[in-house]
């Protein structure tokens, strides 16, 4: 190994015999934590498929309301955040301490740009009266009856797009504390099970924004205008 | 006591950048196709493209690919039983006028 | 003092001292022990509402509290002991003490999660117990729409929070036991050699990762649309109030699952001790309980037939439901056969189990008559479904946690429990709970809504058969309090392995010591193989 045998990175929690079991636990136990990520957002998903269903025609018409360019911009950077995440990883299968902090910074830099997209796009809907449950709520080129389905989808913008964001900002999180740690040099080819993990939760977030991108955003995008 | 990652593949520079390229690829197909009409298959175009995408993040960023017996069962079984709670909600839905 | 000698070997108990030690430590025995203290705390709540729920009843005109109050009652009644009673009580304490031993492991695979697991029901039970003292929640537990949003003026976002964060409790608990299952069996523990309260608490920690995320986000829906007027289930704006009954109920109905499904691990772990048999179809019983879990997920719109829920969604959940009657059948039937030309000893434990399987048949089977459409119709949301639950949750849960209790009191304090006191004490919890529940599977037949503390004077001398019996109830759950806090002192102090059982915690110390073994046991012999027990470790009392 390199000079930099950090004995408190390897260190053997006491429960475990061998240091491959200790990594295999995280591992499971990190894929286990994301399916029950995949029910939370579930019954996020069942309500979408729900109303989208009954009202087809006033989801298609809010759809088309946001910003589809923006959004596209959007998933680029969080696909490109991915990147640098994997990269990170790999860094680490590789013992390359520097290279472990340059991708994690980059992909934090990453994760801070697409939320603050989100918020100009938030941002958006407060100005043009797009907020769900306040009085002023408008969406143009739909009759008064239809706005409290109107009101639905965005409903369910909000949810789902704020408890991603909310994904996003404790991942922001978890990342800060990884540079700190690889920047104490705790990470090695033979002890990276942290990033991995974290790895595998930021690209978790990225896949729920791979399905909030068309849900939200692209269906019935012909039909809107 | 440094124990080696036995079965740990290191994956080239190069496939992760090919995936990423699929991936920006994808998005803007799918952005494309939105603004076309397809009637129906709107929603299945967006949605398979979607799952494509869920696919090579899984399989290459996610290590799937080189993944355990167990982890792709634990993926699959929380696809399926999402589709549990998608579907049977659903069956009270599509049949309410009946 | 005389024992003095006997307690000098360092265990989990005595290994370190005051209450740091406890409320810091990362051991899965002592955190045990925690979660104890805290759910008999909710169970003494939840109690106090059920007496006055039947106080209350005694009378039909209802004079005793406001309709107001007796909504509030019932729901809080219902929320302490589902959500910090009966769903934490067999697998976060006894399974969280012996699920790592019976495996032959040191620990959990993840002991601070654990611990977290700990503090997030303390902190959940805070919020709830703030609601309950500030004013109480009168949603009823399922908090139903459109009335937990808009209409209820009680305290329904502290109870939700509450419940919200206790459910991360069940969550990370049933990941760590997944984990811990998975990747720290000792050599030699094949999955088909693990004993079938692993198999069982497994197959509950599958439901508590795949159901109760939903649970917590119908709750974050609940939230945003009590809070900042997001209109999810509104029906002013097009929502639709029964999907959030879809919601709920695919978490709850599998949640009854939660419940049993450790308590039936319980019971066979007493069947094969105490009738000195190896399980009769141990694959099979394992394996049911997976089934269970899964079969679990399906059948969850039973609860919703006078919903609005669509005539053809009913049909299909109504016929789904059968199959959950399978496996459960299979075990019952399986423990049976485990009984016949067994050598049965008649102890505590065996009494308990014994009273399972009756009650637990009988509430199952009257699940069977409410998941038949037509007959539904007639008893929902009467006192017929409120006996079905309790059958299966007291009579069934309850007996096998005070089985277990019983079971492994030794190997968890060192002391025995007195014999005799707990005989008595197990038939008196059996004459009362049946004289508490039983007539109101006839006073639901009849008619006799539940919810209501108004009610027609011909259902009076029911109603207070039902209270009489309650009264016997508490009696019979005073005891073991009472006679468990004395045993610590006063009980003999118990064996290695006091009922010649074959589990790997009856192979080590009774306390244990704090990493469980004293080396990492090796197994070789299948579960419940009397032949592979040394004569020489067995001292049964
Ligand atoms: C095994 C453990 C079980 C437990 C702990 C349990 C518990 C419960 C509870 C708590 C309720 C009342 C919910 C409420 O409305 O507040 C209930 C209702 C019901 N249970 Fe069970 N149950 C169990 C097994 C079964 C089985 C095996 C079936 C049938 C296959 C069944 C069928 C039903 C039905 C249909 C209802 C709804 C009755 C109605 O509201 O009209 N249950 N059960
Ligand atoms: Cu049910």
């Amino acid at each position: 190994m390199s000079n930099h045998a950090h004995s408190e990175s390897l260190e053997l929690r006491v429960q475990f015999d061998t240091a491959e079991q200790q990594r295999d636990a995280s591992t499971l136990g990190m894929w286990l934590f994301l399916v029950t990520e995949v029910m939370f957002f579930g019954g996020m998903f069942a309500a979408y498929t729900v109303y989208r269903n009954l009202y087809p025609e006033v989801f298609a018409i809010c759809s088309s309301s946001l910003n589809a360019v923006l959004g596209a911009v959007n998933t680029c950077v969080l696909l490109l955040s991915s990147f640098t995440m994997v990269m990170a990883v790999r860094a680490g299968q590789l013992g390359q301490q520097k290279a472990i902090i340059w991708f994690l910074i980059l992909t934090l830099l990453f994760g801070g740009i697409f939320l603050g997209v989100k918020a100009v796009e938030w941002k958006e809907k407060f100005d043009e009266h797009h907020i769900p449950g306040q009085a002023a709520f408008h969406l143009e080129g739909l009759q008064q009856a239809d706005q409290g389905h109107a009101q639905l989808f965005f409903s369910l913008y909000f949810a789902m797009t704020g408890l991603h964001a909310l994904h996003m900002v404790i991942g922001a999180g978890i990342l800060l504390g990884l540079i700190l740690h690889a920047k104490q040099g705790r990470y090695s080819a033979s002890y990276y099970t942290p990033v991995d993990v974290a790895g595998l939760y930021w690209h978790f977030v990225d896949v729920i924004w791979i399905f909030l991108f068309p849900l939200l955003y692209l269906i019935d995008r012909h039909l809107g205008k | 006591m440094s124990a080696p990652h036995s079965e740990t593949h290191v994956d080239s520079v190069g496939t992760y950048v090919k995936v990423l390229l699929a991936l920006m690829f994808c998005t803007v197909l799918t952005t494309w196709v939105a603004y076309i009409d397809l009637g129906a298959f709107s929603t299945v175009i967006a949605l398979s493209i979607a799952s494509v995408k869920m696919l090579l993040v899984a399989m290459f960023f996610m290590h799937v690919r080189h993944s355990s017996k167990l982890t792709k069962l634990v993926v699959v079984g929380a696809l399926m039983w999402l589709g549990i709670l998608l579907v049977l909600t659903m069956t009270d839905f599509v049949t309410r006028n009946m | 003092m005389d024992t003095a000698v006997a307690q000098e070997r360092e265990n989990y108990l005595n290994a370190s001292h005051g209450l740091k030690s406890w409320l810091l430590t990362k051991d899965h025995k002592r955190i045990g022990l925690l979660y104890l203290f805290t759910i008999t705390l909710f169970f003494f709540i939840g109690g106090a509402f059920a007496t006055l729920i039947r106080i209350e009843l005694l009378s039909p005109q209802g004079n005793m509290v406001s309709s107001e109050t007796y909504n509030k009652l019932f729901t809080m009644h219902a929320v302490a002991m589902i959500f910090f009673f009966m769903i934490p009580s067999i697998p976060a304490v006894l399974g969280n003490f012996f699920l790592p031993i019976m495996i032959g492991a040191r620990d959990l695979a993840f002991p601070k999660l654990n611990l977290l697991s700990w503090y997030l029901l303390v902190i959940g039970g805070a919020f709830s117990l703030f609601a309950m003292i500030a004013g109480g929640v009168d949603t009823g537990w399922t908090f139903y729409t459109p009335y937990s949003t808009t209409y209820s003026n009680s305290w329904v976002i502290a109870t939700a929070l509450g419940i919200f964060i206790a459910g991360f409790s069940s969550i990370l608990t049933g990941l760590n036991f997944i984990v811990t299952v998975h990747r720290m069996r000792a050599p030699g523990m094949t999955w088909f050699r693990m004993p079938l309260f692993v198999w069982a608490n497994y197959a509950t920690s599958l439901i508590q990762v795949l159901g109760t995320p939903v649970l917590a986000v119908t709750i974050v829906l609940l939230f945003v649309e009590r809070v900042f007027q997001l209109g999810i289930f509104d029906p002013a704006r097009g929502g639709d109030p029964v999907l959030f009954q879809h919601l709920f109920w695919f978490y709850s109905h599998p949640a009854v699952y939660i419940m049993v499904l450790p308590g039936m691990g319980v019971i066979s772990e007493i069947i094969s001790t105490f009738s000195r048999k190896t399980v009769f179809g141990y694959a099979f019983i394992a394996f049911s309980s997976v089934a269970i879990a899964v079969l679990g997920f399906l059948v969850w719109g039973h609860h919703m037939f006078v919903s609005g829920q669509s005539l053809y969604a009913s049909m299909v959940f109504s016929f789904l439901s059968y199959f959950v009657a399978i496996p459960s059948a299979i075990k019952v039937f399986n423990w049976t056969a485990t009984l016949y030309k067994g050598s049965i000893s008649y102890q505590t434990p065996m009494l308990y189990a014994f009273g399972f399987i009756g009650l637990f048949t009988i509430g199952g089977l009257t699940g069977l008559f409410l998941a038949a459409l037509g007959m539904d119709i007639h008893v929902t949301d009467t006192y017929f479904v409120v006996a079905h639950f309790h059958y299966i949750m007291v009579g069934g849960t309850m007996m096998a946690y005070l089985g277990g209790m019983h079971f492994w009191w030794p190997k968890m304090t060192g002391r025995m429990y007195p014999e005799g006191w707990a005989k008595l004490s197990s038939l008196v919890i059996f004459l009362g709970f049946n004289l508490t529940f039983f007539p109101q599977f006839i006073l639901g037949y009849l008619g006799m809504p539940r919810r209501y503390h108004l009610y027609p004077a011909e259902f009076q001398v029911l109603n207070v058969m039902s209270t009489a019996g309650a009264s016997i109830l508490a009696v019979g759950y005073a005891m073991p309090m009472i006679y468990f806090i004395w045993s610590l002192k006063y009980g003999k102090v118990a064996p290695m392995n006091p009922w010649g059982a074959t589990g790997l915690e009856w192979r080590t110390a009774s306390p244990p010591p704090v990493h469980n073994f004293e080396q990492t046991p090796i197994v070789t012999h299948e579960a419940y193989d009397y032949t592979s027990v040394p004569a020489e470790e067995i001292e049964v009392v």
